[in-house]
Parts: C-alpha cells; structure tokens; sequence
C-alpha cells in the first residue's frame, strides 16, 4: 500500500491544503469557544475577539479554496486526491459558516449585554447544548485528521441531540414570554442564539458526511443514519 | 469479490475476451484475461509499462500471428465467433477489425491512395463510388476540409495530426466493426490530441473503440469504460467515471493517483 506519491511536490500540496484546513478549524473552533465564553459570563471583550476574527476565517478559507484551485489546475487529481479535494472545499465552506454562526451568537450575546436583561433566563441549557456543538466541531475537525468513519458517524448521532436541545429549549422560551411579556426582546435573543447552536451542530454534522465521503467515495447527504451505517458496513 | 466484473447487463457486448493467456515463447504476458467490451463504447486499456495493454490489443486482430513465437490461449469472441479458432482469413478479420498505431504509419502513396488502397483491396467500386468512399472516410475523421484539394500530394506531406488522421480515416474506410487504437496521440502535439479525441467520440456512434494509452487524463477524457492491467492481469474493469472517483481495489487507486510506485 503506497500512501506517497510519485511527485514528493503533490503529496507536499496536498498536505499544505489539510494542514491550513486544520489550521483554519482551530481557528473556527477558538471562535466558537469565546462566543460560550462571552454568553456564559455576558464578558463583552471575549466578543469583540469573536468578531475580529471573522474577517481571518473568511480569508483562510479563501486561501484554502485558492490553493485547492492550484492543486486540481496543476495536478488533474484522481480518485482519493480528487475526493479529498472535493472534500476540504466543501468542509472549509462549513468551517466558514460555522464561524459565522458564533459570529451571530456574539452580536445577539453583546444585544442581550446591552439590553441589561441577562437575569433570570434561562441560560444553563444553551451552555450545555453550546458545549455540545464546540465539542462535535472539534471532534469532526479530529475525525477528519484521522479519516476516521466510526467517529464521522458519531458526530452525526450526536447532532440529534442538539437538536433535540433546541426543540425543548425552544419550547421553555415560549413558556417564558408567555408568562411575562417583557422577556419578549431578550427571548428573541436567546432563540437566535440557540438556532446558531444548533446550525454549528449541523456544520459538524456535516463534515462528517465529507469525511465519509473522501473514505468510501459514497455521498450520504441526506441518508438516514440507518442507511448510512448499512452502507459503510458494506464496504 | 470478481474485480473484473464485466459492464452491466444491458450494454450489447461487442468483443468477449474468455480465459485467454499469451505466451512470448515461454513467457506468459497476458494471465487468464476475461473482458467483456461493450458495443459502440469507448473502452481504455490502462496500465504501467510491460503490463500487457498493448499484447491484449494485438492479439484482438491476430496482429501477433506474424511472429511464430508467439501464441494465445482461450477465446476472443466477436458477435460470438472465436476469432482464434477461426477459419477466416486473417485479412479479413483485421478488415473488420482496424488498428491505428503509436507513430502515423501512412503509406508512401497519395493521400487520396492512402485511403483507396485498403477499400481496393476487399471490394470492387466504381471510381464515383470509391471517391465517395474516400470523402465519406476523410469527412468522418475530421479531415476532408484540411484535404480535399491536396488529394495528389503524398501522405507524408500532412502534419503528425493530420497523418494520424489519415490513418484512422484508411481504418474506417473499409468499416471495420471494431477500431483499436495503440497510443494514438502520444506522438501529437495537445491540439491534434483535441482532434483526435473529439473525433473518438464521434466516431463511438457507429463504431466500438478501444482504446490503449499511457496518458490516464485522456482515459478518463474520452472513455466509457476502463480496464487497469498490471503485470498481465485484468485487475479491474469498470465504468470510467467509478474507477477515477472510486476504484474498488486500492492497486487502481494507487496506479490512478500516481501512488505508483
């Protein structure tokens, strides 16, 4: 089994291109972990921090999409080189939105700062549903390192749980604004704030499909879980 | 799991190669092959250097017989007939089945001879229709605007493209069933590889193609179905598209990802 290829050069692109991804995913990750930080102690520095670096996400993920350009102009990549490719494109277009999505947790968690209703919400559940999706990021991120298919699909189950997070956290808001109608404003913060969660969960989610994807060559976008295990264990 | 599964089904199956080995005196050069190649398809042969693509193409037109060390085993059916068992002329066997070699072979002859001599050969027309013929085949390689007022002048006066052409055009001109081309651009500049692959697709409409060459990219361009060969064996045979996004054995994928080692 040969993992080198002919060309030292393609092997050195190719890593070039996996190590900025990663670079890039710590960089999302770090992101996310600040907007926790910031919505668990309502800390407005910690947000401006998640909002500067933004602008460094999007441009990395530019540069990886630049140099991935290079790659398949100058080496026409097949099979697994061409899949991993593919891949990272894809990954690095989630990596961003995920980025974006702690980016609009920032925005809502500084509104929430500045409103002076950060009491008496309910923000226990968001930091455990927050935790959960920082932890699926950093797990995809590890999971595509390793190409690892057991933890891809992991992270997928994982996600319904998010999911299911938000749902019931939805449905205690609802309880709140009904019951007193001047959380309304601080409400609408937290909802969106938990749909940036949720989406973050989705992000990793996935990756996770790509990492599938790049080991097995089967696109299982919108497969069921079932499905998508039958398939992998047919391999 | 059989790696060499043959195409699906419901493509009519031109040419099928059944348990044929081939021996260069005592050296065995193609182990057990069995390939279905399917009808009015492009079929390439890839595979590293002295894996046999080429002996394989040879040996579908008996090219080998001229050389008496050399000699196959099993069966090549054509619509069914074995065509090494087979009581037909070998010159009429290489009629149905062209070939278009590495380097343009033309003939020391006019161009319009180069094509007129093969159709002379296995029929009797009338002038009218042999230079119907001659534009007929210079028309569908691609050619006869290049051409056509300089039927006189020698073969060898057109350019390598243009030569290469020539002979794919002498090939067609008699309508062979089967066209096998050995490397047919890997002597030619990119623009007349962009002829000649352009002209491969049209010409899969009437004819069944195999195609052999070194050059993975023009595989996966003009092929429908590939064959990876290493070291006399069939290793996988499959859809073009499956085998450069995802080969079912590792070896092809190693050989497609230039792992090759």
């Amino acid at each position: 089994m040969n993992e080198k290829h002919l060309s030292s050069q393609f092997d050195s692109d190719l890593n070039s291109v996996c190590s900025q991804l990663m670079k890039m995913g710590g960089l999302v990750e770090t992101q996310i972990q600040r907007a926790i930080k910031s919505l668990a102690n309502f800390s407005v520095s910690e947000i401006n921090d998640v909002l500067d670096s933004e602008t460094l996400v999007d441009q990395m993920e530019m540069e990886i999409d630049r140099a991935i350009t290079a790659v398949v102009a100058r080496r026409q990549p097949a099979a697994r080189d061409l899949r991993l490719l593919l891949a990272i494109s894809k990954i690095t277009s989630n990596l961003e939105r995920a980025g974006d999505e702690a980016y609009k947790m920032g925005k809502r968690v500084k509104s929430l700062v500045e409103s002076g209703e950060t009491r008496q919400m309910p923000i226990g559940d968001l930091r455990v549903a927050s935790d959960l999706a920082a932890n699926l990021i950093h797990r995809a991120l590890d999971a595509f390192a390793r190409l690892d298919v057991t933890a891809a699909i992991s992270i997928y189950k994982e996600d319904d749980l998010i999911d299911r997070e938000f749902k019931g956290f939805t449905r205690k808001l609802i309880t709140y604004m009904m019951e007193d109608p001047h959380t309304i404003s601080s409400s609408l913060d937290l909802l969106f704030i938990a749909k940036a969660i949720e989406r973050i969960g989705d992000h990793a989610k996935n990756i996770s499909e790509f990492i599938i994807y790049i080991v097995h060559g089967m696109d299982v976008r919108h497969s069921k879980l079932k499905g998508i295990e039958a398939i992998v264990q047919s391999e | 799991m059989n790696m060499a599964e043959p195409p699906s089904p419901t493509v009519p199956i031109k040419m099928a190669v059944q348990d044929l080995n081939f021996y260069y005196g005592k050296f065995l050069a193609l182990k057990s092959i069995n390939l279905d190649i399917p009808e009015r398809c492009v079929t390439a042969f890839i595979g590293p250097s002295g894996c046999g693509k080429s002996t394989l193409l040879r040996a579908f037109n008996r090219m080998f017989e001229l050389y008496p060390e050399q000699r196959a085993e099993g069966s090549i059916l054509l619509d069914g007939e074995n065509l090494l068992t087979s009581k037909q002329d070998v010159a009429l066997i290489r009629a149905r089945i062209g070939m278009v070699f590495q380097k343009p072979t033309p003939f020391p002859m006019s161009i319009f001879d180069n094509i007129a001599f093969g159709v002379k050969l296995f029929e009797n027309l009338p002038r009218v229709e042999l230079e119907e013929r001659v534009e007929w085949a210079l028309r569908k390689a691609a050619l006869w605007d290049e051409v056509k007022d300089k039927l006189p002048q020698n073969g060898a006066s057109l350019s390598g493209g243009q030569q290469q052409r020539l002979c794919i055009a002498r090939c067609i001109a008699i309508k062979p069933e089967l066209l096998l081309l050995d490397e047919p651009c890997s002597a030619l500049d990119p623009i007349s590889t962009g002829r000649i692959e352009e002209l491969i697709a049209e010409l899969k409409k009437d004819y069944t193609v195999i195609i052999v060459t070194h050059n993975m990219q023009q595989a996966a361009r003009v092929s429908d179905y590939t064959a990876y060969m290493y070291l006399g064996e069939l290793m996988e045979f499959g859809e073009t598209e499956q085998m450069f996004l995802k080969p079912r054995r590792r070896e092809t994928e190693d050989y497609i990802t230039g792992r090759f080692g």
